[in-house]
C-alpha cells in the first residue's frame, strides 16, 4: 500500500448554464498565446453534441486510452512501445487543426479604410494559422445550445433508435471539461521522451517543457484529447489544475470564476500500487467500482501512517469531493471505459427529468412522480450512462434517486411540512449534509485546498520568474521565436497583452477584442485622430 | 595536392567536430527548450504520412551503409571472403535505393514545405539553409554513388574511408583524401557543412531518438520541483 494524495475536482452538472465562462477566464490565463489560439484547456460542450475537437469520444478513430490485451494486461489503444516507436515519424491519428478548428481574428482595418460606398464595411475574418482571408465553419463551441441533430455525437451511437429519436426533443445539458488528471494516465505512458509525468504530491500531470521533443504521441494517447501541440513552439501543452494556484491553496482558475459555482476541489488518496489492478479489470463496466476501491478512507489508520504532510490529511478529511464521490455516491466519472481512471468527476443533471415531469403537468419536484421518471425516462438515464459508467444504469440510476430524494425532502422541509424520508441509503442527516454542499455550496465547502509543502498561502508564484522579465520569448533567438528559455506563461501572457494594447506593429491593423480589459483605447480599435487644419 | 588543400582535409575535420560537440553543448545548455521536432503535422497530414517515414527510414538505411562504408577497412571484408564486386555491387543497389528514397522523401517534404501556406509560414530561415545544405548532401550523394557505376570511381575504400578512419585516430591521411575523385571531395566537404549546421538547426531532434521508451515504466511520476 503506497498511499498518494491528489487534488481532485468535482462538478455538478445541474448547475452548469453554459456561460463559458470557466473556459474564457482559463483561455485568458493560460493559452492567449501564438501557437494555442486553437486551444481550450478548459471548454464546455453541449450534449448530445459532437464536442471538441470533433468527435473526440469515438476511439476507434482516435485510438487514445488504453485497452486490454488477449492476456488481460493494459496496453495503449494506439499500441505497444515498438510499434509505437517504429511509427515516430508520423503521429497518423493526431487530429488535424481542422478536426479542433481553424483560429481567426477579423480585420478590423477594412472597417475604416473600406471605400465609401451604399453598404456599411464589415470586418473579414483573417485565419490565425495562414493568415489569409478565411470562412468561419467551425470552433469549439460551434454546436453550442443546438444538441438537435444527434447523429454526430459518438455517445448517441451506441444508445438504441428509439431513445436518440425521443433524445432530439426531450433533453440538453452542458458538460464542462478539463484535464482529468487521470491516475492511470496514458499521455503520460505515450510519451517516448518520458516529458509527462504525474506528480507524486498532488496529482496534478504536467508536461516538462524542457524534456519535450514535440513526438505529439501524447496528443494521441489522451482519449479525451486534452493534450495539445503549440504549433509555434513544437511541444505539448496542457491543462495545469493551475498549479500556480493549488500550490498556496487558491482554486482554478475555471473554478474560480465559475458563475454557476458548480466545481468542487479537494483532496482525494489514492493507493497507488493498486492503480494498474483497478484500471485493468476485464468488465468496463466495474472500472467505476474498482477505481472506487482504489480511494483510500481518509479515517483509515493506514493513511495517518502514509507519510503524507498533516495539513493534507485534515484536507482529505473534510474534502468535498470525497464525500460527494465516495460517501454520497452522486458523482461519476467520466467514461471510465478509456481505463485512465480519470479524476474530474461529474454530478449528473437530474433539471432534464425534473423538466419532463413539469412539462406533462406533473409535479417535479415530488420524490415518487420523480423516481417513477427516472425509471421510466430511459432517455437521459440510457444516455448518461454511456458517459459516465460505460453503459451501466445502475450507478447513474442510483445517482438520480439521490438528487431526487434530497430535492423532495428539502422542500418539505422549506414548506414546514413532515419531509418522508425516500429509501436511497442516505440518512435524513446526510440528505442535509448533501444540501448544503450543493445547493449552498459556500466557498470554504466547495474549495479545501491543502497548500503545498512550506508555501505561504495565497501568494501565487510561478516557479523561477518575477516581472522584470525581458520581451517576449526568445525573439531575437537565432532558432526562431520559440528558443531560449521558456518564459513562464503568466509572463508570457502579460507580455503580449502589453504588446497587443501598446504596440504598433501588432495591433495598428487588428486587435483581438477578447484581450481588451476595458482600459484605455488600445491603438487600432479606433482609427488614429486626424489634426484640424 | 596544394597546400591549401592538404590543410582542408587536417584542419577542416578538427574544426568541423569541435564546432558539432562544442554547439551541441551549448544548444543543450541554452536552448533545450528549443530541441524539438518543431512538427508541422497540425497544419498538414496526408503528405507528411508518406513523405516523413519515407525520408526518415531511407535515411537511417544510408546512415548505416556509411558507417559500413567509412569504418570497415577492406581487409577486413577481404578477411571474411567478401568479393570486391560483391561489395559494390550490394553498396550500389542497396545504397542508391536508399538514397533514391532519402531523395525522393525530401523532393516531397519540400514541396510541401512551399505549398502548403502554414507550413511555409512556419518556416524559418535557418530551416531553409538547412533544407538547401541537406538537399546539396543528399543530391550530390546519390550522383557520387551512381557515378560509382563506372569502376574507376568507386575507390573510396582507399581513398575517403581511410582519411576518414585516420582523422577518428588522430592521424589524418590527407594524401588519401587527396586521392578521391572529385566527386567525392565535393560530397565530403557538403558532409561537413551539414555537420557543423547540425547543432544549430532543427537536426538536432535526431539526437532525441527516445529509446528509453522500451524499458521505462509506462507512468511517470516526478516530485514537485522547489
Ligand atoms: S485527461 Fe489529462 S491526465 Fe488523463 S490522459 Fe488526458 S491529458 Fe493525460
Ligand atoms: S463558468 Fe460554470 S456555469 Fe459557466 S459554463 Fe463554466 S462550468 Fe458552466
Amino acid at each position: 500500500m503506497r498511499i498518494m494524495g491528489q487534488i481532485a475536482m468535482v462538478m455538478n452538472l445541474d448547475k452548469c448554464i453554459g456561460c463559458h465562462t470557466c473556459s474564457v477566464t482559463c483561455k485568458q490565463t493560460w493559452t492567449n498565446r501564438p501557437g494555442v489560439e486553437y486551444v481550450w484547456w478548459q471548454n464546455v460542450e453541449t450534449r448530445p453534441g459532437q464536442g471538441y475537437p470533433r468527435r473526440y469520444e469515438d476511439q476507434d478513430r482516435w485510438r487514445g486510452g488504453w485497452t486490454l490485451t488477449r492476456k488481460g494486461k493494459l496496453q495503449l489503444r494506439s499500441g505497444g512501445r515498438l510499434h509505437k516507436l517504429l511509427s515516430i515519424f508520423t503521429e497518423p491519428v493526431m487530429p488535424s487543426i481542422q478536426d479542433y478548428y481553424e483560429p481567426w481574428t477579423y480585420d478590423y482595418e477594412n472597417l475604416t479604410n473600406a471605400p465609401l460606398s451604399d453598404d456599411v464595411p464589415v470586418a473579414p475574418p483573417r485565419s490565425l494559422i495562414s493568415d489569409e482571408p478565411t470562412k468561419i465553419h467551425w470552433s469549439a463551441n460551434w454546436d453550442d445550445d443546438l444538441a438537435g441533430d444527434p447523429a454526430p455525437d459518438p455517445v448517441l451511437a451506441k444508445v438504441s433508435e428509439q431513445v436518440r429519436l425521443a433524445f432530439e426533443e426531450a433533453f440538453m445539458f452542458y458538460l464542462p471539461r478539463i484535464c482529468e488528471h487521470c491516475l492511470n494516465p496514458s499521455c503520460v505512458a505515450s510519451c517516448p521522451s518520458g516529458a509527462l509525468y504525474k506528480r507524486e504530491e498532488d496529482g496534478i500531470v504536467l508536461v516538462d517543457q524542457d524534456r519535450c521533443r514535440g513526438w505529439r504521441m501524447c496528443v494521441t494517447g489522451c482519449p479525451y484529447k486534452k493534450v495539445y501541440f503549440n504549433h509555434k513552439t513544437g511541444k505539448a501543452e496542457k491543462c495545469t489544475f493551475c498549479f500556480p494556484r493549488v500550490e498556496v491553496g487558491l482554486p482554478t482558475v475555471c473554478s474560480e470564476t465559475c458563475v454557476g459555482r458548480l466545481r468542487y476541489l479537494g483532496v482525494l488518496l489514492y493507493d497507488a500500487d493498486r492503480v494498474s489492478e483497478a484500471a485493468s479489470v476485464a468488465d468496463e463496466r466495474d472500472l467505476y467500482e474498482a477505481q472506487l476501491d482504489v480511494f483510500v478512507d481518509p479515517e483509515d489508520p493506514a493513511a495517518e501512517t502514509a507519510g503524507l504532510p498533516s495539513d493534507w490529511l485534515e484536507a482529505a478529511r473534510s474534502s468535498p469531493v470525497y464525500d460527494l464521490i465516495k460517501k454520497y455516491r452522486i458523482a461519476l466519472p467520466l467514461h471510465p471505459e478509456y481505463r485512465t481512471l480519470p479524476m474530474v468527476w461529474y454530478v449528473p443533471p437530474l433539471s432534464p427529468v425534473v423538466d419532463a415531469l413539469a412539462g406533462t403537468g406533473h409535479d417535479g419536484e415530488d420524490a415518487v412522480n420523480l423516481f417513477a421518471a427516472i425509471e421510466a425516462l430511459r432517455i437521459p438515464v440510457g444516455y448518461l450512462a454511456e458517459l459516465f459508467t460505460a453503459g451501466d444504469p445502475a450507478p447513474v440510476t442510483a445517482a438520480l434517486r439521490r438528487l431526487a430524494a434530497m430535492r423532495s425532502y428539502m422542500r418539505a422541509v422549506n414548506l414546514g411540512e413532515q419531509p418522508v424520508l425516500p429509501d436511497t441509503g442516505l440518512s435524513e442527516e446526510e440528505l442535509r449534509d448533501m444540501y448544503r454542499l450543493l445547493a449552498l455550496a459556500r466557498y470554504e465547502e466547495r474549495y479545501v485546498i491543502p497548500t503545498a509543502y512550506g508555501n505561504p498561502p495565497g501568494v501565487v508564484e510561478e516557479a523561477g520568474c518575477s516581472l522584470d522579465y525581458d520581451a517576449g520569448p526568445g525573439m531575437l533567438s537565432p532558432f526562431g521565436e520559440a528558443s531560449g528559455r521558456p518564459v513562464p506563461v503568466s509572463i508570457e501572457n502579460f507580455h503580449s497583452l502589453k504588446d497587443r494594447q501598446t504596440g504598433d506593429e501588432v495591433t495598428h491593423d487588428r486587435i483581438n477584442l477578447l484581450n481588451w480589459d476595458g482600459r484605455g483605447t488600445p491603438a487600432g480599435l479606433f482609427p488614429p485622430k486626424r489634426r484640424r487644419a | 595536392m596544394t597546400w591549401g588543400e592538404s590543410m582542408l582535409w587536417v584542419v577542416g575535420p578538427y574544426v568541423t567536430i569541435m564546432v558539432f560537440v562544442g554547439g551541441l553543448i551549448w544548444r543543450y545548455r541554452y536552448d533545450r527548450f528549443g530541441w524539438t521536432t518543431r512538427s508541422s503535422e497540425l497544419y498538414e497530414s496526408p503528405l507528411l504520412r508518406v513523405a516523413s517515414p519515407l525520408f526518415h527510414y531511407a535515411l537511417l538505411v544510408v546512415i548505416v551503409w556509411h558507417v559500413i562504408g567509412l569504418l570497415i577497412p577492406m581487409r577486413w571484408t577481404d578477411a571474411i571472403g567478401v568479393s570486391d564486386e560483391a561489395y559494390h555491387v550490394n553498396a550500389l543497389v542497396w545504397g542508391g535505393l536508399a538514397g533514391l528514397g532519402t531523395l525522393v522523401g525530401l523532393a516531397l517534404l519540400i514541396y510541401r514545405r512551399r505549398t502548403h501556406g502554414p507550413v511555409f509560414l512556419a518556416t524559418t530561415a535557418n530551416d531553409k539553409t538547412m533544407y538547401a545544405v541537406l538537399a546539396a548532401a543528399i543530391v550530390s550523394g546519390v550522383v557520387t554513388t551512381a557515378a560509382g557505376f563506372v569502376p574507376s570511381e568507386a575507390n573510396y575504400r582507399t581513398t575517403v574511408a581511410p582519411w576518414f578512419r585516420g582523422v577518428l585516430m588522430l592521424q589524418p591521411d590527407a594524401a588519401a583524401m587527396g586521392h578521391a575523385s572529385g566527386l567525392y571531395k565535393v560530397h565530403t566537404l557538403i558532409g561537413m557543412a551539414l555537420v557543423v549546421l547540425f547543432p544549430f538547426s532543427r537536426l538536432v531532434h535526431a539526437l532525441s531518438a527516445p529509446l528509453g521508451y522500451l524499458f521505462r515504466p509506462y507512468i511517470v511520476y516526478r516530485r514537485r520541483a522547489r
